[in-house]
């Protein structure tokens, strides 16, 4: 079966068309003096699902999030949050809780009494509030630390308490700026799959804005990419990946190679292009394009195949010489300068531990892929 | 051969750098002694010879108490001065009322007044870190702007502003919200005006720095976990910006205990602050050793809480770490 599904296998509200939006950016604008953050955007985030909004810094995607919060106000346009206007409800009235890149913890309390704070501004009774403090310290593995105050803990203990802290109050939207930010590596990758446990034991709406892509993809069921304050493509993690609808999306995330080119010839499954520099590459999937369109034909480096004889059945091969290896281990990168000049970067999984057939330095080298093997983009 | 030739030159190293890490240790210590020798002329020598005066007994001679230590005297010479030395001058303290009531208004007024200034502050300092970082700087100038005048010359406009016919009746009564000139001038209002109005650029440095480092996200984090604004400056701002509080608290009340001019100036010649009876007791009773006594005593009520609570906030510190 051929699919770029989410993960998640029952769980793809964003095609049904009968389900309710829960979380709705209507044409939303914020300007700050005469920089526009946030421009013209709409965007929708369905119920219990895992959102992540990815860009590089100054995108517009803190800006967003904080709107959610309450802490900015947009300058045109609705939010909306199951069907409720956002709009003038003071921050500390609605029902989403955020956590804080900083973690924001009140560094003149406890641990314990951190997490309480939100509880007790809603007048839970005490006893509750020394239940759901309980709860929360074990969810996230911090009861010996319950007496500690902020400044006694690790970055990784601090994020624990933050986060916490802003799901205590079971939120209907639990909001996360940068919340690995501040973690090493290797914390930052169990951090993510517990975060991800977590939305799913909670059953909350989580959403997070990140500027790792790696990040994002682990853990989101859709992501949006920004960039200057508009979306370029809400999808999931494959299709981001997979089938990126701009050059922008394409070049955000992960690497790619780029082929700029005009559609020579039109057939009925299959499109002729040929590049700038001379190479004749057919593909599959280019149906809304024209014969004689500008377009790029962009493709991953793991879907390239590299070697030193042509493949007899190949589509497409392109012939050209070993630029750079670099050996990573688990895979090895190529980089194939093409006799017309292109440099081609590829890799190749090291499945076996010894290669029959190793290419080096200044080889002459085929690359060779499927017709289907990468995307063609008008944009 | 290599390492042999390596040990002599690491080991010629070692003997040239004794001397510069001996000269070193030198300067360090010479930076931790300047203050302490500060400490010991400006501070510790003066108050040795207030001690020493207000165990002696008044005398109408130059200087106007007796003994006198002469060191010319001799080993006997000496010991025989020590020996006339007493507490009596103390003793003289506790049997006038007079010097007890200055001591008592001195705190109620420096307490009262020290409030009255946190009150004041806090607002404009609040207001102050949370003005856009360009204009700061600015505002930080204006607060201190007043120091680049005299002191004493600031106080008597304050005469021309309070007194009956003074600007601040004229406005008033123009505009109709008195019939009546206000009698200020010469009460303890005036007093409290004046001290509020001189120290609050005390309390304000201090509360403005600990305001302005405090981490805006806070405030939003609490606002986010349902708290309206109000609360969180409670919950939040206010007992963060307590280091602030308790230095400007301290920097005003300290001083204003001992206030002479103001009261003074400004409170009529019927205010009984003990910075005034130490000066009448100086100036107009010549009484060098009774002031002397009034001074220790004056020194010993301000320091021993100010120990006390210094050594609490240390040992509470501690803890929290």
């Amino acid at each position: 079966m051929k699919s770029l599904g989410s993960i998640r296998r029952d769980f793809a509200p964003w095609n049904d068309p009968s389900a309710k939006p829960y979380i709705q950016f209507d044409k939303v604008t914020k300007k700050f003096g005469d920089f526009t953050a946030v421009n013209n955007l709409s965007l929708t985030i369905f119920e219990r699902e895992f959102f992540a909004l990815l860009g590089a810094s100054g995108c517009g995607k803190s800006t967003l999030l904080r709107m959610l919060a309450g802490f900015e106000e947009p300058t045109a346009g609705r939010i909306l949050l199951d069907g409720q206007d956002l709009r003038g409800i003071p921050p500390y009235k609605r029902p989403v809780n955020m956590m804080f890149q900083s973690y924001a913890l009140f560094p003149h309390m406890t641990v314990e009494k951190n997490i309480a704070f939100g509880l007790k501004q809603e007048g839970m009774p005490a006893p509750d509030i020394e239940k759901r403090v309980a709860e929360m310290l074990r969810l996230v593995k911090l009861e010996q630390f319950a007496k500690r105050k902020p400044h006694q803990l690790s970055g990784g203990q601090r994020q624990r308490v933050a986060l916490a802290r802003s799901v205590a109050k079971r939120p209907k939207v639990l909001l996360l700026d940068e919340p690995l930010g501040a973690l090493d590596k290797k914390l930052r990758e169990e951090t993510q799959f517990e975060l991800m446990d977590l939305q799913q034991e909670l059953g909350l709406t989580f959403v997070v804005v990140t500027h790792d892509q790696e990040e994002a993809m682990t853990m989101a069921d859709r992501i949006a990419i920004m960039d200057k304050g508009e979306v370029m493509q809400v999808a999931t993690p494959a299709e981001i990946y997979e089938a990126p609808t701009s050059r922008f999306v394409a070049h955000f995330v992960g690497n790619v190679n780029m082929f700029e080119g005009k559609v020579a010839e039109r057939a009925a499954n299959t499109t002729r292009i040929t590049g700038a520099t001379g190479a004749q590459i057919v593909v599959e999937n280019a149906a809304d394009t024209a014969k004689g369109a500008d377009i790029v034909f962009a493709i991953r480096p793991e879907k390239i195949k590299v070697s030193s004889r042509k493949p007899a059945d190949a589509v497409n091969a392109l012939e050209g010489e070993v630029y750079d290896v670099a050996y990573l281990g688990d895979m090895t990168v190529y980089h194939i300068k093409l006799d017309d000049g292109q440099m081609v970067r590829a890799s190749a999984l090291n499945a076996a531990r010894v290669s029959e057939d190793p290419l080096t330095w200044n080889d002459r080298a085929w690359v060779s892929f499927r017709p289907d093997a990468g995307v063609v983009l008008t944009r | 051969m290599t390492n042999i030739a390596a040990a002599a030159c690491s080991s010629a190293e070692t003997a040239a750098q004794l001397p510069t890490r001996l000269a070193k240790g030198f300067v360090d210590r010479l930076v931790i002694i300047i203050p302490y020798l500060w400490l010991l002329f400006f501070f510790l020598v003066p108050f040795i010879i207030v001690f020493k005066i207000s165990l002696s007994q008044t005398a109408i001679s130059m200087p106007p108490y007796t003994p006198v230590l002469d060191f010319g005297d001799g080993i006997s010479g000496l010991f025989a001065g020590f020996r006339e030395l007493n507490f009596d001058n103390y003793t003289w303290l506790t049997q006038d009322a007079l010097y007890f009531n200055a001591y008592v208004t001195s705190l109620i007024i420096a307490g009262i007044s020290t409030v009255l200034t946190l009150i004041v502050g806090y607002p404009i300092a609040y207001g102050m870190a949370r003005a856009p970082a360009t204009i700061r700087p600015t505002l930080l100038m204006l607060v201190i702007l007043p120091f680049w005048t005299s002191f004493l010359i600031r106080v008597y406009a304050w005469i021309g502003i309070l007194k009956p016919e003074g600007l601040l009746n004229q406005v008033l009564l123009a505009t109709g919200l008195i019939s009546q000139p206000l009698v200020i001038l010469n009460t303890y209002t005036a007093i409290f005006i004046g001290i509020v109005y001189s120290y609050l650029p005390f309390m304000v440095l201090p509360l403005y720095s600990s305001l302005e480092k405090m981490d805006y996200s806070l405030i939003e984090a609490a606002q986010d976990l349902g708290c309206p604004p109000i609360g969180a400056f409670w919950k939040i701002t206010f007992p963060l910006s307590l280091p602030g509080v308790i230095a400007g608290c301290l920097l005003v009340f300290i001083p204003a205990v001992g206030e002479f001019v103001i009261p003074d100036l400004l409170g009529g010649s019927q205010t009984l602050m003990i910075g005034k009876t130490l000066w009448n007791e100086f100036f107009a009773n010549r009484d060098w050793p009774v002031s002397s006594a009034v001074a220790v005593i004056l020194l010993l009520v301000l320091t021993v809480p100010i120990m006390f609570f210094q050594q609490a906030q240390a040992k509470a510190q501690e803890q929290g770490k």
